[in-house]
């Protein structure tokens, strides 16, 4: 078996997967309603939505919060991190409880000090209800769990501490593209020899109010309450933004070598990653989809392969007029006349953020595994515009060896991986 | 490493001023730019006069970011120039070690007067009356931390690729080590890395007074808040630090102002033996530390780790080289952070290409976590 690369460098193998998603906790209960195009969208229940342009989302009910307590956001990325963690480690079956013998790559959304908090805050620290910060800040004195809770570093740590990752953990985000980014910073240090194994993990709970609104008025977000599940639409004509959702996806990386060595069943290959940044505009890519291209073709190349060999897309397909658009740009700039299949799980699971570039990575290994295409569901009215095949409403049996998963981020992040079928 | 990797470029702003010169000069000792009014009972190290259109000619990028963003992006052009390098941008790797942005404080501070008094479920529902009325659209992004890079990608056409490491002052570290990991393995030559941190910010300060270590009181250094138990006084910094390949850079006819010989960085536990101090011993093992090497410290002020790093470098000068002179970063520019880091590095970098020493050590030893050791030399 080829444990080297075109360029030289370590093969990287999945031995491990895991997932939280809207559809359900774990793998088999997440791809099971996927391949069902079952939605996964639902009107909020967590907080009041009075007042709110978007009353729907997709949302993980976890166990702990069944009493109606709902958790702050570093809270939820943290539980649903550690759910899909958990699930990928137990796969692969590497290192023993409490160490895992690689590094920790957690793709997260920025955190911090959030209403509750500043509101409880802000009833002891004044009688006179002035709200001031001095005197929150007087409040929160010395308030460790509260430090703790909302430093960026917060979650990755009790995250290493938790699984007993390698050095120090890496928290990183990348926009929409983050989940990616982590998958692609595990992809580099088994490269390069600095690991023969890492924890890649993408986690995003932002479902609540204030997230919600500043979405709200970038008018990104579907405004389409009445029916939930019929509200993300990508690729399709009547389309009008992005369903904000949440979830989870753990991958457990090793050189294929290290793999091989132990014995460990190997579910697919990290063949390539690629990534070009936008210079363009803060929410919009170059309308010549320069970025998104060479993105797209970086990973490939990175590959070593040449578009034919794609065989399918996992693509970013958000749902917003924007994205879908210059992703169809970007796919006939680089497979022509006949690109191959492209689905957006994006149409079920909602947009999941900083989760979603692995979680549409643990697909794509899926898609791979069953020889099953998930669908693109709630396409009423195809976008002649798009034109490609975004395999409509129904799971597609089809053979894949490879697919190229996009990732395409707000503030010009882009990224896309290769992923190959097991030796 | 597997080929060596300079520091080409370096763009440096605190509360001293900015640029190389001034920090230069800092080393040999200056008096540090102290606010203790603004946001008493906190002193800060505050934000210098800067020219904005110099980095950020649009007046439409300045208004689309706040402070941090603008002092990110203001640094990152410096770097740029101080390199040399604008004409290579497209190709230039990028990795930011991002805070959040500023919130709209008056906001908050409106929303929390009226609301705290409310029963819950009335005042969920007033929050949201509130926000959605009163959030700019525009603070969402100046808010988001991956968008520092992203304005460092619009303004100065940064596009190779882009990263943003979240976690404070290790956040940094890693930034620092991965991008100069990438170019040793040869994916690409040049990358600009660094951080910023604004700290005369009251959501900042109350995420930072929760940890129960910043000064409250009149500024003193670092030696003397130690046997009060400790104390952070936070500093207004950016840094952003040009790297390059030497093939790369000579072959483009650049210097060199240092190279970068080693960054290592780990997250003790600190519990138990677990220590912070324990953690940098082993990232030292095998660092070919030079007698006289001078030491950058980037003690913080916090009480346990800056007492792990005083430790740290006790056991390194038993048993290594002679020490050469400790530079406490933290008493001239205060503790920016994310910007810590980078800070330091530039600094030793500058005490290196000055002549003041043939090494310089900088430690990291974050506030909650991280431990982190780069050596800096002559190229």
């Amino acid at each position: 078996m080829k444990t080297r690369d075109h360029l030289g460098r370590h093969v990287v193998a999945v031995t491990g997967i895991g997932l939280v998603t809207p559809l359900g906790i774990g793998v088999a209960e997440s791809w099971a309603g996927l391949l069902a195009g079952r939605s996964g969208i639902s009107r909020i229940t967590r907080f009041p939505t009075d007042h709110l342009r978007t009353t729907i989302a997709g949302q993980v009910d976890l166990p702990e919060e069944a009493g109606g307590s709902s958790l702050t956001s570093p809270a939820r990325v943290e539980r649903m991190g550690a759910l899909a963690g958990a699930e990928a480690i137990a796969a692969a079956g590497l290192g023993t409880d409490g160490h895992f013998p690689g590094p920790l790559f957690m793709g997260m959304p920025p955190v911090e000090v959030e209403w509750p908090q500043r509101l409880d805050l802000a009833r002891r620290g004044n009688g006179a209800g002035s709200g001031k910060y001095p005197e929150m800040i007087a409040a929160a004195t010395g308030r460790v769990d509260l430090f703790e809770g909302a430093l960026f570093g917060g979650v990755g740590e009790r995250l290493a501490d938790r699984f007993g990752t390698q050095g120090a953990p890496i928290s990183l985000t990348t926009a929409c593209a983050t989940g990616a980014s982590s998958i692609q910073l595990g992809i580099e240090a088994i490269q390069r020899g600095e690991s023969t194994a890492a924890l890649c993990i993408g986690a995003e709970g932002s479902v609540q109010p204030e997230a919600l609104i500043r979405f709200s008025l970038l008018s990104a977000l579907s405004t389409r309450n009445e029916d939930p599940a019929k509200a993300s639409r990508p690729f399709e004509k009547t389309r009008e933004g992005f369903v904000m959702s949440e979830g989870a996806a753990a991958l457990v990386l090793e050189s294929l070598e290290s793999a091989e060595a132990r014995g460990a069943k190997v579910l697919g290959l990290l063949l390539g990653a690629g990534e070009r940044a936008d210079s363009f505009h803060r929410t919009r890519s170059n309308p010549d989809g320069a970025a998104i291209i060479g993105a797209m073709r970086a990973a490939i190349a990175d590959a070593g392969l040449e578009p034919g060999d794609i065989d399918y897309v996992n693509g970013h397909g958000t749902g917003t007029p924007e994205n879908d658009k210059m992703e169809t740009l970007g796919m006939r700039a680089v497979f022509g006349e006949s690109p191959p299949p492209i689905s957006s799980n994006k149409s079920m699971i909602g947009h999941t953020l900083s989760a979603a570039g692995a979680i549409e990575a643990v697909f794509s290994l899926l898609t791979i595994r069953d020889g099953m295409l998930p669908p693109t569901i709630n396409h009423e009215t195809p976008d002649p515009a798009v034109g490609l095949d975004v395999v409509p409403n129904v799971a597609r049996a089809a053979k894949v060896s490879r697919v190229l998963s996009n990732s395409f981020g707000f503030g010009g992040q882009n990224v896309c991986l290769v992923i190959g079928a097991a030796p | 490493m597997t080929e060596t990797i300079w520091i080409t470029g370096i763009g440096l702003v605190s509360s001293l001023g900015e640029g190389t010169e001034v920090h230069q000069a800092a080393l040999g000792g200056a008096a540090p730019v102290v606010d203790a009014d603004t946001f008493a009972p906190y002193p800060v190290h505050p934000l210098p006069a800067l020219d904005l259109d110099r980095q950020i000619p649009k007046k439409g990028d300045q208004r689309q970011m706040e402070p941090w963003q603008r002092l990110g992006t203001y640094a990152a052009g410096l770097a740029i120039d101080h390199a040399g390098a604008r004409d290579l941008v497209r190709d230039m790797h990028l990795i930011v070690a991002a805070g959040g942005g500023e919130r709209d404080v008056a906001l908050d501070e409106a929303v929390c007067a009226e609301i705290a008094r409310l029963p819950p479920e009335e005042g969920a529902k007033l929050l949201n009356e509130r926000l959605a009325s009163g959030l700019r659209p525009t603070l969402f992004l100046a808010q988001l931390s991956n968008l520092l890079a992203g304005n460092i990608s619009i303004v100065h056409g940064v596009t190779g690729s882009s990263r943003t490491f979240m976690g404070e002052e290790s956040a940094a570290a890693d930034a620092v080590r991965i991008a100069a990991a990438r170019l040793g393995e040869g994916r690409g030559g040049i990358a600009l890395v660094g951080g910023a941190y604004v700290a005369g910010r009251w959501d900042m300060l109350l995420l930072y007074s929760a940890s129960g270590q910043l000064r409250r009181g009149d500024w003193v250094p670092l030696a003397q808040r130690q046997d009060a138990g400790g104390g952070l006084v936070t500093g207004t910094a950016a840094a952003f630090l040009v790297l390059e390949t030497e093939s790369h850079a000579k072959a483009r006819g650049a210097r060199g102002i240092a190279r970068l010989t080693a960054v290592r960085s780990a997250a003790a536990r600190r519990r138990g033996a677990d220590t912070a101090e324990a953690a940098a011993t082993r990232l030292a093992a095998g660092l070919p530390l030079a007698p006289g090497y001078a030491v950058v410290s980037g003690a913080t002020g916090a009480a346990v780790p800056t007492a792990a790093e005083a430790a740290f470098l006790a056991g390194l000068r038993d048993s290594g080289p002679v020490q050469g002179k400790v530079v406490q970063s933290a008493d001239l520019i205060g503790h920016p952070v994310e910007a810590a880091f980078p800070a330091d590095i530039a600094l030793g970098a500058l005490a290196v290409a000055g002549g003041a020493a043939p090494q310089a050590l900088v430690t990291g030893f974050g506030v909650w976590r991280g431990e982190a050791l780069a050596l800096v030399e002559a190229p």
